[in-house]
């Protein structure tokens, strides 16, 4: 029984570490635009299959394959916020929130005209698991977890450090005082898309490193990140990590008692359950 | 001669659609454009509506729960109950919240919606769906059964619109637009604002359910991969943002617009080479999506923009 917990709760650290990059980029979109970004979901996918075409059509390393998916996906996002979103910016965050709605579909579409709408993997086969204590851990899943902790190590240095980190974190305290001290903020805005879209693309590759590729792959995963984002306290990107580990921990522990087909609806009790409780989050995010 | 009949059922067929989406419309009208409160479920009401009243008035069977085999009336009028009763749950759990919270949490139950129709085999026979859902105009004016059933859907759709026109004029539409444009001024004139919105979303999500209860009468047979709910959910926000958020004549002219552009996407389609055919649905979805983003960044009125009542004293 308790090999059993254990190896939910190593299951629960991949799933949440996944969570956590997706969480991350919601959170500081939240912080600092000030909208729920519902194409979050579909920019995960996007950057899976951007590396699906890097690793698989055009045969580059796969650390390779990944960092060229980051950027791309990175870039889309400020295509995205350059095209559509930077134009309604001056209008009710709300519309904000329908347009990105809007977007995720099509996202979505274009995935599935682009790479089909079947699934896909990045390496066909078994892969062995490596047998620790009666563990079972696979390599993957190795790769998975010290992926998320380099870049979660890397953002926190970045937003502790840099010039822009230090500016990005002012804009989400106090949007207004951060213009009084001269902040350029749409500077701020570019760097917050490439961090939310690179870490989203990151999310995706995992998350299809641990199952497999699919056009609605990151859609499915949309609430469970916001449920992350919002029990670590929606606009703060360190709660987000800590929310991300919670929801992805209780849905691998809910699979004891409940039927693993409703682990979605674990994290959304979860979210609601925090929301009336304490609604700021568990860290102290914005209401 | 039989092209001629051919266009005609079409147009029926087309014709009834459009007053079902109009319906939800109407609902997502009272939700978003008269309060501002998000939706972003409007999928999962459409479908529990339908599945009550699937399940309320069917014969017997053993692959789900009931049919009840109940009039037709009464299952219309038992989804709508429970789809109001379904609004009224998620408001009690995010009504004091920020309205992205409601958004999120809208997306939250039409998951957990998707999942139990497909989980739940005892309660909708799962991924077999439920047939033999009867039509309550069958028989009533022989061979045109079609034309009788659009009359229904017709009917209920002036209904549904002369009931929140109403609304709209009356005191309480008054109230939910000053919750929409200053929330604290209306709690400072002492308006109960959790009241008000909890009535509107209600309401809404009742038109959504009777929208979906409709459909399940119109096809007869439903089952959850007939429900592309997120994707029914983003047309009926594109038809009432096309349409004109806050005017109801607008959402019914935005359901007829986009229904007929969202069927005529598949002329262009249908032209399309054959390996492309797999995909030409996504390629649908995305003109539409384009679309959205067109009419959000260039007219976000709408068609018909809103126009409330005068004040009295001008």
């Amino acid at each position: 029984m308790a090999i059993e917990l254990v190896q939910l709760l190593i299951y629960g650290i991949v799933l949440g570490s996944i969570l956590a990059l997706g969480a991350i980029g919601v959170s500081l979109v939240f912080g600092i635009l000030r909208f729920a970004h519902f194409a979050h979901g579909d920019l995960m996918t996007l950057g899976a299959f951007f590396a699906f075409s890097f690793y698989v059509g055009l045969a580059l390393p796969m650390p390779v394959a990944f960092v060229f998916a980051c950027a791309a996906t990175a870039l889309t996002a400020v295509v995205i916020d350059a095209l559509v979103y930077r134009r309604l910016r001056r209008t009710s965050p709300v519309i904000l929130l329908i347009s990105s709605f809007g977007m995720a579909l099509i996202l979505r579409s274009l995935v599935q005209l682009i790479w089909g709408p079947s699934n896909q993997v990045y390496d066909p086969g078994i892969q062995f698991p490596y047998l620790i204590w009666g563990l079972r851990i696979k390599p993957d899943q190795v790769t998975i977890i010290v992926g998320a902790l380099v870049l979660v190590t890397g953002l926190h240095l970045f937003l502790q450090r840099t010039r822009i980190g230090k500016a990005m974190r002012a804009m989400a305290d106090n949007i207004d005082l951060a213009r009084i001290v001269g902040i350029d903020t749409e500077r701020v805005v570019i760097w917050t898309w490439l961090i939310a879209g690179a870490m989203a693309a990151a999310a995706g590759i995992f998350l299809a490193i641990d199952t497999r590729l699919h056009p609605i792959m990151g859609w499915r995963l949309l609430l469970p990140v916001f449920a992350a984002a919002i029990v670590g306290g929606i606009g703060r990107p360190y709660g987000a990590i800590a929310g991300g580990l919670v929801i992805g921990i209780a849905q691998e522990f809910s699979t004891l008692v409940l039927s693993p087909s409703y682990k979605t609806a674990v994290a959304f009790g979860l979210m609601v359950v925090v929301l009336i409780v304490r609604p700021t989050g568990l860290f102290g995010g914005r209401r | 001669m039989d092209g001629g009949v051919g266009l005609l059922n079409y147009g029926i067929f087309l014709a009834t659609l459009i007053g079902i989406y109009g319906i939800v419309t109407l609902g997502l009208n009272v939700q978003w454009g008269y309060t501002g409160m998000f939706n972003l479920g409007i999928g999962a009401f459409f479908a529990v509506g339908a599945y009550i009243t699937a399940i309320a008035t069917s014969d017997p069977s053993p692959s789900h729960l009931g049919g009840f085999g109940l009039p037709t009336v009464a299952g219309v009028i038992l989804a709508m109950i429970g789809t109001g009763l379904l609004g009224l749950a998620i408001c009690l759990v995010t009504i004091t919240l920020r309205t992205d919270y409601l958004a999120i949490a809208t997306i939250g139950i039409a998951e957990i919606v998707r999942l139990g129709l497909k989980n739940e085999g005892w309660l909708t026979a799962g991924v077999r769906g439920i047939a033999g859902i009867p039509r309550p105009v069958e028989g009533l004016v022989p061979g045109f059964d079609a034309l009788t059933y659009l009359g229904v859907v017709l009917a209920a759709l002036l209904l549904v619109y002369l009931a929140i026109e109403r609304l709209y004029r009356a005191p309480w539409g008054r109230v939910l637009r000053a919750i929409r444009e200053n929330e604290l001024a209306a709690q400072a004139a002492g308006k109960n604002v959790v009241q008000f919105r909890i009535e509107a979303f209600v309401i809404g999500s009742m038109a959504m359910g009777l929208g979906g209860a409709l459909y399940a009468h119109f096809v007869t047979f439903i089952s959850p991969e007939a429900f592309r709910s997120e994707f029914a959910t983003f047309l009926v926000w594109v038809m009432l943002i096309a349409g004109g958020s806050g005017n109801n004549r607008g959402a019914v002219v935005g359901a007829v617009l986009i229904w007929v552009i969202w069927s005529g996407t598949e002329l262009i389609t249908g032209r399309l080479p054959e390996d492309w055919v797999t995909r030409a649905g996504a390629l649908r979805v995305l003109m539409i999506g384009v679309l959205l983003q067109v009419i959000l960044l260039t007219r976000r009125q709408g068609v018909l923009p809103e126009r409330p009542p005068r004040p009295i004293d001008e």
